[in-house]
């Protein structure tokens, strides 16, 4: 991937935002001060009305297309989907993508000094939830001018803070893009969530989540949370045609080394994963995963939570999606159809399961492009 | 789109939409006659489809389009969710279109159905020559027709009677979708294409 190649962003910069006021939490604390890694692309118009925010899910960060260099042969994580020309056309909007609030790549989070003790924040970074985060992402709008997204979009986690948005800040989201998402966690999901918490906080080398004062990382936790978690990103066919079950020996070794292709890729991706990210963010996360129910303060009942909402919705399953599956994104739909809200629900065919979001499957990126286009001819006109 | 005049069936369902209705539309193609009733009815409107090129015409269209097939109910709609619940030539392609149709009346105050009529005379005529009709109306051969449970005008009144559901008026067309004197004087063999506005059981 290089710069120069059609529909990408080309080279970006990253840069840090200090917001110096205080964020009140929902979790009762406060944050004196925070930073904000942001990546933008495309250019802001003059009465800013063509912005477009784009949430990360778990473990994604601010980079979401291009690159950090002319030799960076890895884009950004949603770079099929964003650029010139792309479904999110950074010809037509201006582009914001953030790392959250808690995060590890460079926005104030575990991995970053407490100014009131100078040390890491490590366990003592408060616990977020997705409300906290769309408080922080709306200060951001300010920062940049921006009175009203004319789109947020998000997959996954991204999702849960598209409809937040939408809850929370009706007058400031013209267009809600929920991809792959889930009105609240199943108890399956807080499950495995708990599995991979679990993994962590009781590896030794977590040290209670002081761990870099140990100058050490909690690596086999966080390797096994992310092997865990990407079982849940992929399909059973995506699977089976990525690594079958064959021995990668001509027999049995009767031993616990890699045998099968699905054990070294596991392997290979919790290695990858402790290498770029942190502990204690991941417990942070997943807990906020975990929280997620806009449903929760009104009676249980989501269309009640959506009541007040001002945008138009654009909802967005995948066949093969086991971790929020289609149904999951139907009583979203639902909820938006009982409370009177425009919605448009489409079901992609795909194979590869919760991932699928970030593919560039045809008829995805037609709907989501067609969608969007009408949401920039919205703006200029 | 907004300059092409609507056909002539689908404006005389625009006639029996009350201005600002709750309005389902179930198999709703490219959304022309969803987009019609937004702008001439201020309608809340959806539609539900499974085609994808008709989905994605739809989200062009700026039409809300739920992906849905009709043959799995509406269980996901609350009842009397909507004032008016329509489905237009698609009634002979359903599973149960009983079903449906009973479906239709609870989750909205009123249905809206069209259909060919199996009782036109060039269908008899095709019959009682020893041959399955291909008619304007219906273009498939046999083996190619996504139709599976046909009507006549006169089976689809029997069901509406057996059922309870009441008839608040109904429309008669002809080939070209025009309504004539012919139609009213013998419905069941002049009419190639009925509409039909049923109300529920009270």
């Amino acid at each position: 991937m290089g710069a120069s190649l059609p529909g990408s962003v080309g080279v970006v910069t990253p840069r840090k935002i200090p917001f110096e006021q205080a964020l009140h939490l929902d979790c009762g604390r406060s944050l004196p001060r925070f930073d904000l890694m942001v990546e933008t692309y495309g250019t802001l118009n003059a009465t800013a009305s063509n912005a477009l925010l784009v949430c990360h899910a778990l473990s994604g960060d601010h980079h979401a297309a291009g690159v950090h260099g002319p030799d960076d042969r890895k884009p950004g994580w949603w770079d099929t989907c964003i650029g010139p020309g792309k479904p999110i056309d950074t010809d037509r909007f201006f582009v914001v993508s953030l790392n959250n609030l808690g995060g590890c790549r460079g926005s104030t989070g575990p991995n970053t000094p407490n100014p009131q003790t100078g040390q890491l924040y490590g366990p003592d970074f408060p616990l977020l939830t997705v409300r906290d985060w769309v408080r922080s992402q709306a200060m951001l709008a300010d920062h940049f001018g921006i009175q009203r997204w004319a789109a947020v979009v998000g997959g996954s986690l991204g999702g849960m803070q598209v409809m937040q948005w939408a809850i929370d800040f009706p007058e400031r989201i013209a267009h809600a893009v929920v991809i792959a998402a889930a009105p609240r966690l199943s108890a399956q999901n807080i499950a495995f969530n708990e599995i991979a918490r679990q993994a962590i906080l009781t590896d030794p080398a977590f040290h209670g989540g002081r761990f870099y004062a140990h100058n050490t990382v909690p690596s086999n936790g966080l390797k096994l949370a992310r092997m865990l978690g990407h079982i849940t990103y992929l399909s059973d066919e995506a699977m089976r045609a990525k690594f079958g079950n064959e021995l990668r020996a001509p027999r049995p070794g009767f031993n616990f080394d890699v045998e099968f292709e699905v054990e070294s890729y596991l392997r290979y991706q919790g290695q990858r994963f402790v290498e770029r990210f942190d502990a204690n963010t991941y417990l942070l996360m997943t807990k906020a995963l975990d929280y997620f129910d806009p449903a929760r303060d009104h009676g249980g009942r989501l269309a009640d939570a959506f009541r007040h909402a001002e945008a138009r919705f654009l909802v967005i399953a995948f066949t093969s999606d086991w971790r929020f599956s289609p149904g999951r994104s139907r009583e979203i739909v639902q909820a938006l159809v009982e409370a009177g809200k425009d919605v448009s629900y489409t079901l992609i065919d795909s194979d590869l399961g919760h991932d699928d979001f970030l593919m560039d499957i045809p008829h995805y990126h037609d709907v989501l492009r067609g969608y969007l286009r009408r949401v920039a001819d919205g703006v200029s006109s | 789109m907004s300059d092409t005049p609507l056909r002539p069936d689908l404006a005389l369902i625009v006639d029996w939409i009350r201005p600002g209705a709750r309005v389902l539309d179930l198999g709703c193609g490219d959304g022309i006659l969803l987009a019609h009733l937004t702008r001439e009815r201020q309608v809340q409107g959806y539609g539900l489809e499974i085609d994808e090129p008709h989905i994605t015409a739809c989200i062009n269209a700026g039409v809300n389009v739920i992906e849905a097939d009709i043959d799995d109910g509406l269980k996901e709609f609350r009842s009397g969710s909507f004032d008016v619940v329509i489905m237009t030539q698609a009634l002979q392609a359903l599973v149960r279109p009983d079903f449906t149709i009973a479906e239709m009346l609870r989750v909205g105050r009123r249905a809206i159905i069209t259909f060919p009529n199996f009782g036109h005379w060039r269908v008899r005529r095709s019959l009682f020559g020893g041959h399955m009709p291909v008619t304007p109306a219906l273009p498939e051969p046999w083996y190619a027709t996504p139709n599976i449970h046909l009507c006549t005008v006169h089976d689809f009144e029997s069901l509406c009677l057996d059922r309870g559901w009441r008839i608040q008026d109904r429309r008669l067309l002809d080939r070209s979708l025009r309504e004539g004197t012919r139609m009213r004087v013998a419905p069941n063999l002049f009419a190639e294409h009925a509409l039909y506005l049923l109300e529920a059981p009270q």
